[in-house]
């Protein structure tokens, strides 16, 4: 008779049920409601990653990188507004309000732009008299809920982004949680303090692109025709989304897909809904070149820039600028290592730390707590974004040299291959070693 | 008086004409004739001035007020007054949706009807309507006063927030945590005040004919159970 001991395979973890969906499931279970979360999608996407630049060889002349001059200006609004936005660089902030924010970290993001030449963009909750003294180049956002929306701000932007949707979220409204509605974001919001405040998905005195034509006209009419007007939308269907855009008056595009970040939504939102920054470029661009508008109307992408390439390829597949939210975050010091206990005492950890809603954020970027957000110096963090957005630069003119152009928007689709069918397919640029485009 | 022909001039030198008048008292008035249901008339203005419309208008007419005294004889379309600060805006006719869309402030006197989401997101502007108002009116509205001589259409103060309602005639259907509120005599005051500032009372010897009677006024307001997210609210949206 033997005892053997029978061979037994290792434990094996679900694919389809890994940790992390346990681990919803559970606090799903635990609390009865959905999981609310800043930032953008986390799920693996295709992305800028997956494509590559040819670069110059026989049959393309490249630029020396430290001779020949690589422009990097673009101009915002040349379609009707006299006058038109001008930065030095393709990379502006996006929209993020005081209230999500701080005002330290307003204040940061002005100045980390102004140093770099370019715009920031205000957000729900109105305009601070800070964020104006701190940003020489101000887009105004208006939005559904017209918190704190008054005729002298809008006076006062540089620019107006009437926006329809966002990446995050297309379809869906805002949320500012209670704990962030502090005496002050509550006096600009009319709302009592503490409340759980909900932003309208829609916007109340018009729908549909016939309205917003009329919607535009107004804003033009209050503001002498001087300013830009952007219409900013979520990366749903960015072909019909951008022709409606460009239908119904626009002087800029604001296409945001996915990975585009929000202060406050629910997790299947993000994840769920919308489309990847990838997918959305060249259906609007389409649309921008079918109403021979492109370079006519500028289009501005975001959603998940992270560096000089990414910056690069936006262009590349067609956009004239783009924007970057959480990645100005994490310049400023969001998510920084130097706070891990903290993150760890929140239950997270530094590089994940997403409960931007609760207003506890240890980086004091997130927050309407007097005491964390001290911990942010707005003059150095200012700086930091500055480098940052100069790095940016750097890069992008780094590839566009190397392209052969002597303009970052000089750069064209045919300087690219992808390295997945799937972006192949997005991008609609060949896949590496193949002349191949999916659908073509 | 000053008279603009909006068919002659266009509405681009109607506006500006209008947005740079200098006048810091109420003695500078102008008469827009021709207006032919243009969109954007009369909007963006900061100043006391005051300007009347002679016919109809289109969207957001007095859109943005400030400060002026703006009167529409005849009907107004989308977005009356939308977002105003200060000032008024009186229309003799009916107003379309949206009327006093997300406003500030000033008194917006509709003599006929508004149709649906009047007030909706009002921000402490106040409003009288001569007649009656339609679906979702004061939808998630912040501040101010919605005073209504006639009846409400249904899901009235939907989501509502600190804005106080007030009907004479009959209700159709409260919105989400909208909620009846005893009318005392604080409220009958306010009422009476704002009837008053509109021109309406008690005999109907007004323009409109509006009869309205402060004490027969019902009043609404937020229940705020749904100020904060709980699972146990999900159902009442």
């Amino acid at each position: 008779m033997h005892n053997k001991k029978q061979p037994q395979t290792i434990p094996r973890q679900s694919a389809t049920f890994d940790e992390y969906t346990l681990s919803e499931i559970r606090r799903a279970a635990d609390t009865g409601i959905y999981d609310i979360r800043g930032g953008g999608a986390k799920r693996k996407l295709p992305h800028f990653d997956d494509l590559l630049f040819l670069g110059a060889s026989m049959s393309r002349y490249p630029l020396e990188g430290y001779r020949e001059k690589c422009d990097t200006n673009v101009e915002l609004g040349t379609r009707y507004a006299s006058k038109p936005l001008s930065l030095k660089i393709p990379v502006t902030i996006a929209g993020m309000s005081f209230g999500s924010l701080s005002g330290q970290a307003k204040e940061a993001l002005g100045r980390g732009a102004n140093a770099a030449g370019t715009s920031t963009t205000t957000g729900d909750g109105g305009m601070t008299a800070e964020e104006r003294q701190h940003s020489a180049q101000l887009v105004y956002q208006y939005l559904p809920s017209r918190y704190g929306m008054n005729p002298d701000d809008l006076r006062q932007a540089d620019a107006i982004e009437i926006v329809v949707g966002q990446g995050a979220k297309p379809g869906g409204g805002g949320m500012l949680m209670g704990q962030k509605i502090s005496d002050r974001v509550a006096e600009m919001r009319t709302l009592p303090k503490g409340v759980d405040q909900r932003s309208a998905c829609r916007h109340p005195d018009w729908t549909g692109p016939d309205d917003l034509e009329i919607k535009i006209l107004e804003l033009r009419e209050i503001t002498g025709w001087e300013k830009p007007i952007f219409i900013k939308i979520g990366g749903a269907r960015p072909y019909y989304d951008t022709t409606l855009a460009i239908k119904a008056g626009a002087d800029v595009v604001v296409v945001d897909g996915m990975q585009g970040g929000t202060a406050a939504t629910q997790d299947v939102f993000i994840e769920h809904v919308g489309q990847p920054t990838l997918a959305c470029i060249r259906p609007a661009v389409q649309a921008l070149l079918d109403l021979d508008m492109h370079r006519k109307v500028q289009l501005i992408v975001s959603g998940g820039i992270r560096n000089g390439a990414d910056v690069a390829k936006a262009l590349a597949l067609g956009a004239d600028a783009v924007s970057i939210g959480t990645a100005a975050l994490i310049a400023l010091g969001d998510n920084h290592p130097q706070y891990e206990n903290d993150y760890q005492h929140l239950g997270s950890t530094a590089g994940a730390y997403d409960d931007w809603h609760e207003g506890r954020d240890p980086a004091g970027i997130t927050t309407q707590d007097p005491e964390l957000a001290k911990r942010l110096d707005p003059v150095l963090a200012g700086r930091r974004l500055a480098n940052y957005l100069n790095v940016l630069t750097l890069e992008a003119q780094t590839i566009a040299r190397a392209c052969g152009k002597s303009h970052v928007n000089n750069l064209d689709p045919d300087d690219l291959v992808a390295l997945t069918v799937e972006a192949s397919a997005m991008a609609q640029v060949p896949l590496a070693g193949t002349s191949w485009i999916p659908g073509q | 008086m000053t008279t603009l022909d909006l068919q002659a001039i266009g509405l681009r030198e109607l506006n500006q004409t209008l947005q740079s008048a200098n006048s810091t008292d109420r003695t500078v008035a102008y008469e827009i004739i021709n207006p032919q249901g243009a969109h954007a008339i009369a909007c963006g203005l900061n100043k006391p001035i005051h300007v009347d419309i002679r016919g109809h208008a289109g969207f957001y007419c007095a859109g943005m007020n400030q400060h002026a005294t703006i009167k529409v004889h005849g009907h107004a379309g989308v977005g009356l007054a939308e977002n105003m600060m200060s000032g008024s805006v009186h229309v003799t006719g009916n107003a379309s949706q949206a009327a006093g869309a997300t406003a500030h402030g000033g008194l917006l006197v509709i003599e006929g009807d508004a149709s649906s989401r009047c007030g909706i997101s009002m921000k402490g502007i106040d409003i009288v309507v001569g007649g009656s108002v339609g679906h979702m009116s004061a939808f998630m509205a912040q501040a101010g006063n919605l005073v209504v001589c006639g009846d409400a259409g249904d899901a009235l103060g939907d989501s509502l927030y600190e804005a106080s309602l007030f009907v004479q005639g009959n209700v159709e259907g409260l919105g989400a945590d909208c909620i009846e509120k005893p009318m005392y005599k604080e409220h009958v005051a306010l009422v009476q005040d704002l009837l008053n500032k509109s021109g309406i009372n008690k005999s109907g010897k007004n323009n409109a004919g509006i009869k309205a009677d402060a004490s027969q006024f019902k009043r609404f307001g937020s229940e705020r159970k749904l100020y904060h997210f709980t699972p146990d609210n999900a159902g009442e949206y």
